[in-house]
This record gives C-alpha cells, sequence and structure tokens, in this order.
C-alpha cells in the first residue's frame, strides 16, 4: 500500500516534469532496431493581419525498418501538434426565471488550446485502446482535470465531453485519420492544418512510431507560432504599456472624430 | 471538386483581400462587414444626434466579437463620435462647464466602479448576461418611452396642439436637496447631489456597456433636473467624450481589451457615414426622428431580450484564460 502510493507521487512528479522536458522528448524502445526521424516544413508559423490558417508538412523518416514489415503495412505513425496550455473553463447554462444563466462551471488545469492528430489510420487499430490513453495520445485520451475541484465528481464526465465537443467543433482540436501518407518506402509526409483562431506560443509536433501495435519509437519538435509587425507591436503594447496603449487608442479617436469633422465643414 | 469558373482573381479577393486580423480579439473579420457596421451606426448617431454606443456594442456582440472586447472598444467608438459634437457647441458656447464638471467627477467614479464590477463579473462567469440584461433593461424602457411620448407628440401635431417638449417647471423632491450651487451659464441654482448622482449612473453603463449614455442623460437632465434644454446636449457631449476616454484607459490597463485595429476601422467608417446621416435627418421634423429612433431602439432590445429567453444552442460553453479571466 505505502509502497504504491510512493509509486503515485512518483507518477505525479514526473508528469509534473513533463511540459519542461516536451521540447526534448524522445523516447526509444531499445529492444527494436528501428528509429524515428522527423523535420517541419517550417519551424515558425507568421500570424500577418490577413492571416487565414496555415498548412504545416511534417516529413519522417524510419531508419532500421524492416522491408517484410513495412510492405505489409504493420508500421504506423501518429502525428500531434499541441498547442501552449492554459487553463479553460467550461460553462454551462440553465434556465433561471426563464433565461438562460450560467450557473455550474468547472475549470480545467493547462489544457492544449489547439491539437491535431494525423495518422496512418484510425489510431484505435494502430495500438490496444489503453496503451494509446496511457501515452495520452489523441483528444479523447487528453487530461483533463478539473481545478480546485472537491465534487463528488458526479458531473466532471459531462463536462469533459462538453469540452472536447466544443473544442472539436470550432476546428482548434482536430483529427485526421489518414493524414500521414508514406511516400516512399520508409519516408512519410503528415499535413497538419492550423486554424485560423490558432494560439499564440510554442506548439509541439509529437511524432510516434508504432511497429505491429507496440510502441518502438517518439520524436518532438517545437513549433513557434508569432504574432508578426503591426499584430505583434499592438498585443504588446496593450499588454506591456496599456496606459501608453489607452491614450493612443483616445488621442486615435479624437483625431479621426475631430478630423472627419474639419474635412466635412460646409463652408 | 470542379468550381465554376469565376472571373480571374476572383476567388483571391474573396478569400484574402475582406479578412483583418484583431490582434486583442484574437480573431480574423471580414473588414467590410465592421466597415458596414460603422457605417450603419454612423449613419444613425448622425441622423439622430446619438453617440452610436448602444448600437454598436450590441452589433459587435452578435457579430461574435467578445463582450469584453465589444463593450471596451465600443467606449472608444464613442469619443469619435462625441468629440466633434463637442467641439462645435464648445464654440457655440453651449456647454455649461461648471455643470459638466460636477456631471464628470461623478462619471470618473462611476466608470472607476464599473470597471471593477466588469473585472468581477468577468471572473464569475455573468459578464455576458450582465451586459445583455442591462441592455434589455435600458433600451426597453428608453425605446418604450421615447416611443410613447414621440406618438402623442405627433398626434398633437397632427391636431395642430401646441407642443410641449418641457413640462412647465414645477418643483419636485430633487430641488430640495442640499449642497446647492448655482450654475450660472443654465440660470440654475442645484444641488450638486443628483448631478454627480447622474454622472455616477452614466460613468458605471459607459464602462459595462460601453455606451456614451447620451440617451439616457438628455432625458434625465430634462425632465428631472429640469435643465434649459438649450445646453444639455452640449453639456452631456462634454461628460460623454471625457468619460468614455478615461474608460478606455482603464479597461485598456485593466482588460487589455481595447482592440485598436477594430475601433479604427468602426471610427472611420463611423465618421464618414455621419455625416450623410446628418444630411438625412435635417430633413426629417423631430417627432418623427424621436420615433424613428425609438423604434430602432426598441428592436436592438428586443433582438437581446430574445437571445436571453430562447434555448441557446448549445448550453455549454468554453473560454480560456485569455478571455475567462
Amino acid at each position: 500500500m505505502l509502497a504504491r502510493a510512493r509509486l503515485f507521487l512518483l507518477g505525479l512528479f514526473l508528469t509534473a516534469a513533463a511540459p519542461a522536458t516536451a521540447q526534448t522528448l524522445e523516447r526509444q524502445v531499445t529492444n527494436f532496431p528501428e528509429k524515428l526521424e522527423i523535420g517541419i516544413s517550417t519551424d515558425e508559423i507568421s500570424i500577418t493581419s490577413d492571416f487565414r490558417g496555415a498548412d504545416l508538412t511534417i516529413f519522417g523518416a524510419i531508419d532500421g525498418f524492416d522491408a517484410n514489415l513495412l510492405a505489409q503495412g504493420k508500421y504506423n505513425i501518429i502525428v500531434t501538434l499541441e498547442g501552449p496550455k492554459d487553463n479553460a473553463t467550461v460553462r454551462k447554462k440553465e434556465r433561471v426565471f426563464g433565461i438562460w444563466v450560467n450557473t455550474q462551471s468547472m475549470t480545467f488545469e493547462l489544457v492544449p488550446e489547439a491539437y491535431s492528430l494525423s495518422s496512418t489510420r484510425d489510431i484505435a487499430t494502430i495500438a490496444p485502446p489503453r496503451d494509446i490513453a496511457n501515452m495520452g495520445i489523441g483528444v479523447d485520451h487528453m487530461r483533463l482535470v478539473p481545478l480546485g475541484f472537491f465534487g463528488d465528481g458526479s458531473n466532471l464526465g459531462e463536462f469533459r465531453n462538453a469540452f472536447r465537443r466544443i473544442r472539436e467543433e470550432s476546428g482548434v482540436y482536430q483529427r485526421d485519420p489518414g493524414g500521414v501518407q508514406f511516400i516512399s518506402s520508409s519516408l512519410f509526409k503528415a499535413s497538419v492544418r492550423l486554424p485560423a483562431n490558432v494560439p499564440n506560443g510554442v506548439h509541439i509536433v509529437r511524432a510516434y512510431l508504432f511497429r505491429d501495435g507496440l510502441f518502438v519509437a517518439a520524436k518532438a519538435l517545437p513549433l513557434r507560432v508569432v504574432k508578426t509587425g503591426l499584430e505583434q507591436a499592438i498585443t504588446r503594447a496593450a499588454h506591456e504599456r496599456p496606459v501608453v496603449y489607452g491614450l493612443f487608442a483616445v488621442s486615435l479617436a479624437v483625431i479621426t472624430g475631430w478630423g472627419a469633422s474639419l474635412l466635412f465643414r460646409k463652408d | 471538386m470542379q468550381f465554376p469558373p469565376a472571373p480571374a482573381g476572383f476567388w483571391y479577393i474573396e478569400v484574402s483581400a475582406v479578412t483583418v486580423y484583431l490582434p486583442i480579439a484574437e480573431l480574423s473579420v471580414n473588414i467590410f462587414i465592421i466597415l458596414g457596421m460603422g457605417a450603419a451606426v454612423g449613419f444613425l448617431s448622425g441622423m439622430f444626434g446619438v453617440g452610436g454606443g448602444f448600437l454598436i456594442t450590441p452589433l459587435l456582440i452578435f457579430y461574435n466579437i467578445p463582450p469584453v472586447v465589444a463593450v471596451a472598444t465600443g467606449a472608444n467608438q464613442v469619443v469619435a463620435s462625441s468629440i466633434s459634437g463637442a467641439i462645435t457647441h464648445f464654440r457655440r458656447g453651449t456647454i455649461d462647464v461648471k455643470l459638466g464638471t460636477v456631471l464628470l467627477g461623478g462619471g470618473l467614479v462611476g466608470a472607476t466602479i464599473g470597471v471593477w464590477l466588469f473585472s468581477i463579473l468577468r471572473r464569475m462567469g455573468q459578464l455576458d448576461l450582465t451586459i445583455s440584461l442591462l441592455y434589455v433593461v435600458l433600451l426597453g424602457s428608453v425605446g418604450g418611452l421615447m416611443l410613447w411620448e414621440s406618438i402623442g407628440a405627433m398626434r398633437k401635431a397632427a391636431k395642430n396642439l401646441p407642443t410641449a417638449l418641457r413640462r412647465p417647471g414645477q418643483h419636485i423632491w430633487i430641488h430640495g436637496l442640499p449642497l446647492k450651487m448655482r450654475f450660472k451659464k443654465s440660470k440654475i441654482y442645484l444641488s450638486v447631489i443628483p448631478v454627480a448622482a447622474l454622472g455616477f449612473f452614466i460613468g458605471m453603463l459607459t464602462s459595462i456597456m460601453g455606451v456614451g449614455g447620451g440617451f439616457i442623460m438628455v432625458p434625465a437632465m430634462i425632465y428631472l433636473l429640469r435643465i434649459p434644454t438649450s445646453v444639455v446636449v452640449g453639456t452631456s457631449l462634454f461628460q460623454i467624450v471625457f468619460v468614455s476616454a478615461y474608460t478606455v484607459i482603464v479597461q485598456a490597463s485593466t482588460n487589455y481589451t481595447v482592440d485598436i485595429v477594430l475601433a479604427f476601422v468602426l471610427m472611420i467608417a463611423g465618421v464618414i457615414g455621419a455625416q450623410y446621416g446628418v444630411r438625412v435627418g435635417q430633413r426629417l421634423r423631430g417627432e418623427q426622428l424621436r420615433a424613428l429612433l425609438a423604434l430602432l431602439v426598441l428592436a436592438v432590445g428586443i433582438r437581446l431580450a430574445v437571445e436571453l429567453v430562447i434555448p441557446p444552442e448549445d448550453v455549454y460553453s468554453v473560454v480560456s484564460a485569455g478571455f475567462g479571466y
């Protein structure tokens, strides 16, 4: 019992340390000869004033593969793109005296603001669902931990489902079973669509290699999504020099309003 | 899939040239819709002589701009649309600066408390509902009263009866309050308490709803405080310009929700639209104008009320920390 508790604590430490080391995440199950290498078409996406989303291509290769297994389609790849993490609050409306009011809410701790998954086929058929779930791959297996939650947990499931559904409907969480394609024997290509409302910050591209249902190796690369030019200058000013920004917004209004009255004066 | 043949460059223009990214709202919008909204509201505000904040904020919310951004940005638009009117009144000498300063004092305190309430409501997840409810109550009551009054005036005009906008100056309890002060320009001797209280109330509305509040302040000054009509509009514009400017600065520094790109597109379209609105407004009769404005105010109020009552498409909503707090 005590040992179990200790193990549990250790697990907590590992998960807490995970975000810091995520950028250099490289895992290799040593008894397999296969190695995974990946590269991305760009390591920085710029949000400009006419940004409408972008396509990201991830290339990869399997080194030391077994030609027989490859021919039988036993190698499968999952590529995920995980956005920066932030707390997210789910609210539920109920009818109170005839009007719809937010009555219940639940805040999930540090969930990705965007998540895309591409794979060679449906992930449920790549590896046993329990392994996929343990590795936290896919929207359905994302860790959704309520913040400061002391209830009986009876409505946890419904809030988790609502969260996943809304994020998928808004396009920030997406999946494409078939988005990873082999372009030559061991070279593969994955396309991931970044929606127009993609959050700023460091996103992490992860690729997982499976051999006949068993996890072999994983690689990760960072992708930075940044506002550029005017957009960046405005956001920075708004957060770093808010009073100056406010004064500037007011002067812009004064100049526009006054300027128009001078411009359109009839005399 | 085959697209039907389109003129060269057509698709390109349709998908790329019309969107503009709003850095604070953090979403892409169709620039023509924002320009159209600004121009339409500018036209109406020029026509009716109102600031237009009570129209622009709900319209932005209908267009899925987060209410927190819509309110703060709406206040910025109010500055642009009220400043030229305020300057004109100042030149003509139709501003009672002393009265305006008392109103402004109350207004600044009200706006400060309003922004504070705004942050609390936002954290509680009740901000959107509060904004909608306030709009429904205020637009419904003000629109209803205006419609009633203007229909009465039109009836009287039809029967050739004299129209009396201002009832004879009988005294009510407000005129018995202490701390009286002489306002020379308005030629009245009045307690500062109701004046500052009115300013306070309007200041709260400015910071929570993104309105200038002229549509409440003008009738309140005429009917409750009995201030001469000649200085009412100028003095209320004086208060509106300073309180909304102050609100923009406070909102920008506490909630970071003033979107300067959105505000600029709106105000450019707005000031141009207003020029044409003024010309149309000059051709209409006063009571007709007031009846039309009343109908417009009621329509916006009803639209918001319906949204509160009908079952939402989704009872759940998700906000990430950026806008949830």
